[in-house]
């Protein structure tokens, strides 16, 4: 028998547990605006012409921009995507059409285990065989960092967009002929697209944001950068220091960093989302 | 038409092995990765060995170096995070599956997806500028005068400490763990709540009774993975930290976790000794990530497998 009061019992518990979720949910919420909030207002205050044109003022002077950081950040980024991209794309298809077997099992482990690697002992290891060979820290060994951060993702996304394609459509492309390569280059690839050009995308906005893996590779510098052999300045290092510093205006400075990493990537995040979103309507 | 012939027969197993070598350069990465670690912190585990793990000295003066302040540091800024961060993401998680209207859903999910998406330098930032002072006005001071009788809660009340670093850590992990529980509790076959509901249940019964223990071991994979990403976040602690070798019974006090003395020390380094022990720091690190990394996945697979629930 359900008496009365076991009822209400029941419907209290309920009514509480619902209202912690709403409440945590909120919360999150909340955090969410307050950082983006903090992050837009203080940041949009730095952001200007010069911002984006000029070179690092030096401390205690006036003005001045991070235009080197900038131009380095987007550099780095695109070499370690240009690097990245293809290794990815090439083992998330041995993954995919050729990995049922026990090298396939043990590669997939192998990044995921990657995928959560702590990305400063990324750097570590970059700076131990190509920092500390050679004696200098250079634009290369930070896009090498990035590079194998990104790999694993890549690799990863490339394998579950390429098996969400129906073995049909193989079926289809290799009775007519056509050599297994040319299937993958012409069907899957084409097919797969807005897939993984989501996932690289995601990548791609993930390492924008890196700092850890650059401290001990390509290191910071005040000026235009002289090519991938030297330090190349950046905006996360560069953030990290002015934020660290003791001068208000690098402060600024550092919270106009934060603005421009954050809007990038949560652009790329959003334009993937959406992407993916066209895709699986259509 | 040779030559047609000659690619048919060579371009499969080229494709193949080519994309193999690139499958296999995954592997070598890792293993090289480890070895090179390995190799170059064998001067300080040649020098400490296993103390190493049970010293708390920090001395580049000395040259004598133990990996037990950086340890604790990350361990218990992990767990911080945890406590903070799992009771959270489950509502967070609980509410986007089960709670929510159905219009609000997706808004809400993407929402929180973009918290995921925040780099961590930015965290730290915000954590040091905007949460410290925050915490050293209010939170501390109510802390300290209803829980100062434990040692947790008294101590200096400077807003950067392990307590703050715990909470920056927690928020970064919140969006993570609460979208992959999210995931587990969609996976819910409708046809079990809808005869828990049909019986009377009530909303909360068919959580408890129901979707938490079919996506059991998914949600343990999703915290395992949260835990894997906290152990090793370096940026979004090093701000906050204190960065101070010393071990306290105060969460307010400053310590240091493994990440944030590598971020502080690694390119100041200055002897032999003092860099193979920072490697060596790195190379624990890289082993704690990867044996709950490692757990978690496999706990996941089993989930995945047939009649794993």
């Amino acid at each position: 028998m359900v008496t009365p009061s076991l009822l209400a019992g029941r419907r209290a518990r309920n009514r509480l547990v619902i209202g912690l979720s709403v409440m945590a949910a909120g919360l999150g919420l909340v955090m969410l605006v307050w950082i983006l909030g903090d992050v837009a207002l203080r940041g949009l205050s730095a952001i200007n012409w010069d911002f984006f044109t000029k070179l690092p003022a030096p401390p205690g002077e006036e003005g001045g921009g991070l235009a080197n950081a900038i131009v380095g950040t987007l550099i780095l980024t695109a070499v370690a995507a240009l690097v990245a991209i293809p290794f990815g794309v090439m083992a998330g298809t041995y993954l995919a059409e050729f990995g049922n077997s026990r090298l396939g099992t043990a590669v997939r482990f192998v990044s995921d285990l990657l995928v959560s690697a702590p990305s400063i002992v990324v750097g570590m290891f970059v700076y131990l065989i190509l920092v500390a060979p050679t004696g200098n820290f250079s634009g290369w060994a930070g896009a090498t960092a990035l590079a194998i951060i990104m790999v694993p993702v890549v690799t990863r996304t490339t394998e579950e967009m390429l098996r969400l394609i129906p073995s049909e459509m193989r079926e289809a492309a290799l009775a007519l002929g056509a050599p297994y390569w040319k299937m993958v280059a012409s069907v899957l690839y084409r097919a797969a697209a807005t897939g993984m050009m989501t996932g690289i995308m995601l990548a791609v906005a993930r390492v924008s944001g890196e700092t850890a893996p650059l401290l001990f590779t390509t290191l910071n510098s005040p000026y235009w950068m002289e090519g991938m052999n030297e330090p190349v300045a950046n905006l996360t290092v560069t953030l990290f220091n002015y934020a660290m510093s003791p001068y208000d205006d690098w402060q600024t400075m550092a919270w106009g960093a934060a603005f421009l990493i954050t809007a990038s990537i949560l652009i790329m995040t959003i334009t993937s989302r959406l992407l993916l979103m066209k895709r699986t309507k259509s | 038409m040779a030559e047609q012939r000659s690619l048919r027969a060579w371009g499969d197993p080229l494709f193949r092995g080519l994309t193999r070598t690139f499958a296999v350069g995954i592997l070598l990465l890792l293993g090289t990765m480890f070895f090179m670690l390995w190799q170059e912190s064998a001067a300080s585990i040649d020098k400490f060995g296993w103390h190493f793990l049970t010293s708390a000295s920090w001395n580049p003066v000395l040259e004598d170096y133990g990996a037990l302040v950086a340890i604790t540091g990350t361990l218990v800024s992990t767990a911080i995070a945890l406590v903070v961060a799992v009771p959270i993401s489950l509502g967070i998680a609980l509410f986007l599956a089960e709670i929510a209207p159905k219009a609000l859903r997706t808004p809400l999910g993407v929402a929180i997806e973009l918290l995921a998406a925040i780099p961590s330098i930015v965290y730290g930032m915000w954590g040091l500028f905007v949460l410290a002072p925050l915490m050293s006005d209010y939170v501390q001071p109510l802390l300290s005068s209803t829980l100062g009788f434990l040692p947790f809660f008294s101590g200096p009340e400077m807003g950067i400490g392990m307590l703050t670093a715990g909470l920056v850590l927690a928020l970064m992990i919140v969006p993570f763990i609460a979208s992959v529980t999210r995931d587990v509790f969609l996976m819910v076959p409708t046809t079990l709540k809808e005869s828990a509901y049909g019986l009377g249940c009530t909303t909360w019964e068919v959580v408890k009774d129901i979707m938490i223990p079919y996506g059991r071991k998914g949600i343990f994979g999703a915290v395992f993975l949260g835990l894997g990403r906290a152990l090793g976040e370096t940026m979004a602690i090093t701000f906050v930290i204190g960065n101070a070798h010393r071990l306290s019974w105060s969460l307010f006090a400053p310590g240091n976790s493994i990440a944030s003395t590598l971020a502080n020390e690694f390119t100041e380094a200055d002897s032999e000794l003092y860099t193979s022990a920072l490697i060596e720091l790195g190379l624990l690190l890289f082993v704690i990530t990867f044996v709950i990394i490692g757990l978690a996945q496999w706990w996941m697979r089993r989930m995945a497998a047939p009649g794993g629930h």
